[in-house]
């Protein structure tokens, strides 16, 4: 298989300037700076053509921002982005164009991400016309089609989104994106706004589109369940690092064993299971810290149970532990 | 061992222009002390009404139309009596409480955390601002704040999601309720801190001997946390009982439904066994099961009005032909 996505030594950095005071107490010899946040520090991904990557972490740890620049809504500060093999840079406008066109998101939120002063015939029919792969008089057709292949009723074009449910809206998103033809797509917390039955209904969509198109999938959530029942492969973030990354069956298979990072041990440990009844909850100590002022070394020192001197220190590599299997931890070196 | 909080037969009805939307309709549940029943269903099954109905917050046009509400063998709420503010100002956040879903919109943005937890105190006891405040401070602790005594002269915007709940919580604890009732307090939160207030809140249940009524969409939060669970769909409660039996043995076809569509149980990267359709609109809903549109078990006389029976001891379903224990097969 070829890799379709792949992400250099990606970072993207928001820093927020000085306003006038602060340049002010700066002048006066206050220790004020531009206040810097790593969203993205240094990641490295190779995404197959036709695979489903899930991409996992708490809120605040920069997976929503690494879809975005998977995407291209975000500029990576640093590190290149490479698709079927080509730099992105060096690509030029109308290969770009055409790339852009290939890499679709799935936004987070089916309410704010519909514009409500467009009918849902505009909304998933524009870009396909803007493009020029539809025929203007071929709209109506084109969107009924699409309509149906998501599962919702044609006859509905005419309306607009707040006359909708909250999965009849995610499915709206869905079409939207599948609209232009796309082979890569990112969801970004696609199902989370959803009742559990209407989940199901969304995910068995999912699965069924990447059969039809052959799609390949970035998928962001923070729901371990779900990630687990769709992807092939995992990778975990922890405050815009990458963790880990492994087979969804490795990962999953790796509470209690010694070679899973200490992060997604307790990850896994936390998740609600309908299976375990009556648990006596023991709760993984302390919370994300900011990401202005992350801690030294390792990123998950102060939370880590095994947490050595060195930790503190140094910043643990990724690197191959198994095959398929990418850890960043100091464990790994005892 | 009498229950501390007995809910009869409560229907809560919205009187809309449209008509009217019955919320919760003829939801029943006894709770007695130190135990946790789980109030599970999707959006606008009820459940959040029904808290709100035991707390005495619905407001017009939404009513009370019918049913009682006893805590600890009193009646707290009888539909066809107007209970003056006094009384409501008695019960809330003294003998219960109530936990929201987003913690940001319980604390207000503009007072500091112990102002807000002593008025919560002293609003009930005849108790001086400082004894009030070393119970603050006690309790902050209890819910695991780390250094309370500077956490308390923080406002709420200085305070992570996590820590906002906890200190939500802890304004419910206070004064010691009987019951607490929270409404989806962690679905906004990450696994991680979802796990530390479910470790909290199990711990005081069992020291404090506070009845709990944990509302939720999410069956494996319940599954880990609670004794009974209460399946709602529509405005009716479909399935009650014990944890064990509820989720081993489903005896209602959308409480089967709804554990077969979540992603763990099923078989990776196979379709998920789904519930076809959607929850039907509340408004006019017409006698008989709400849930026959979506069920494969459907049979003719499903249109028939039914009541929740009783199945074995502490086992009810509202279902003509609840499932079997051993198959999906009808009865």
């Amino acid at each position: 298989m070829s890799n379709i996505l792949e992400l250099k030594n990606i970072s993207k950095r928001f820093t927020k300037k000085l306003d006038l005071a602060g340049k002010a107490a700066r002048l006066l010899g206050s220790g004020a700076r531009d206040e810097t946040v790593y969203a993205v520090d240094k990641v490295n991904l190779v995404i197959k053509r036709g695979e489903v990557v899930g991409l996992v972490g708490e809120s605040g740890c920069g997976k929503t921002t690494l879809g975005r620049v998977v995407v291209g809504i975000h500029p990576p500060s640093e590190g290149e982005r490479w698709w079927q093999g080509r730099d992105v840079a060096t690509l030029s406008a109308a290969e770009k164009h055409a790339m852009q066109l290939q890499l679709q998101m799935i936004f987070q939120d089916p309410y704010a991400s519909l514009n409500p002063r467009l009918r849902v015939i505009d909304i998933i029919g524009e870009a396909p016309v803007v493009h020029g792969m539809v025929a203007a008089n071929e709209q109506t057709d084109y969107v009924a089609e699409l309509m149906q292949k998501v599962g919702l009723d044609a006859t509905l074009a005419k309306r607009f989104p707040h006359q909708f449910s909250g999965g009849q809206r995610a499915r709206i998103g869905i079409a939207r994106a599948l609209a232009v033809k796309p082979q890569f797509l990112v969801c970004d917390e696609a199902v989370a706004a959803l009742d559990v039955s209407i989940q199901a209904q969304v995910l068995n969509l999912f699965i069924e589109l990447r059969q039809e198109f052959n799609l390949t999938y970035l998928f962001i959530s923070h729901d371990l369940g779900v990630v687990r029942h769709l992807s092939d492969r995992v990778v975990i973030m922890y405050l815009g690092r990458v963790v880990e990354v492994g087979a969804t069956d490795d990962i999953f298979a790796s509470t209690g064993l010694s070679n899973a990072h200490p992060y997604t041990q307790a990850l896994l440990a936390e998740v609600p299971r309908l299976d375990v009844r009556k648990k006596n909850f023991v709760a993984i100590k302390g919370e994300i810290p900011s990401p202005l002022n992350p801690p030294s070394g390792c990123h998950f020192h102060p939370r880590c149970p095994h947490a050595l001197p060195r930790c503190s220190i140094e910043q643990p590599v990724l690197r191959k532990i198994a095959p398929l299997r990418l850890s960043a931890c100091h464990l790994n070196d005892l | 061992m009498s229950p501390v909080l007995q809910v009869q037969n409560l229907r809560t009805h919205f009187f809309t222009k449209a008509g009217v939307v019955k919320a919760v309709d003829d939801v029943s549940f006894s709770l007695e002390r130190g135990k946790i029943l789980g109030l599970v269903g999707e959006s606008g099954s009820g459940k959040s009404m029904t808290g709100y109905s035991i707390m005495g917050l619905i407001d017009a046009p939404g009513k009370i139309v019918d049913g009682s509400i006893l805590l600890n063998g009193e009646i707290i709420i009888d539909p066809h009596f107007q209970y003056p503010p006094r009384h409501w100002r008695g019960l809330r956040g003294n003998r219960l409480a109530m936990i929201f879903q987003d913690p940001m919109m319980t604390l207000n943005p503009v007072l500091r955390i112990d102002t807000q937890m002593i008025e919560a105190i002293t609003a009930h006891q005849k108790i001086s601002k400082t004894v009030a405040r070393e119970r603050c401070l006690e309790t902050l602790a209890k819910v695991g704040i780390a250094s309370p005594e500077e956490r308390l002269n923080s406002y709420p915007h200085q305070f992570s999601g996590g820590m906002r709940q906890r200190v939500a919580i802890a304004i419910a604890l206070l004064n010691k309720p009987d019951v607490i009732i929270a409404d989806e307090p962690t679905t906004a939160l990450d696994v991680t801190i979802q796990g530390q207030i479910l470790f909290e809140m199990q711990k005081l249940c069992r020291e404090s001997g506070t009845a709990l009524i944990w509302i939720t969409h999410d069956l494996s939060v319940v599954a880990g946390l609670a004794d009974d669970i209460a399946v709602m769909y529509a405005g009716k409660v479909v399935e009650y009982g014990s944890v064990a039996d509820v989720l081993d043995t489903p005896l209602h076809p959308y409480t089967q439904g709804l554990l077969e569509s979540v992603p763990s149980r099923n078989i990776r990267g196979q379709a998920l066994k789904q519930i076809p359709g959607m929850t039907p609109s509340l408004l006019n809903i017409g006698a008989g099961c709400a849930f026959r549109d979506r069920c494969q078990y459907r049979l003719a006389d499903c249109e028939a009005a039914l009541a929740l029976s009783v199945h074995s001891a502490n086992r009810q379903v509202r279902c003509l032909y609840p499932l079997m224990a051993d198959s999906g097969a009808t009865a």
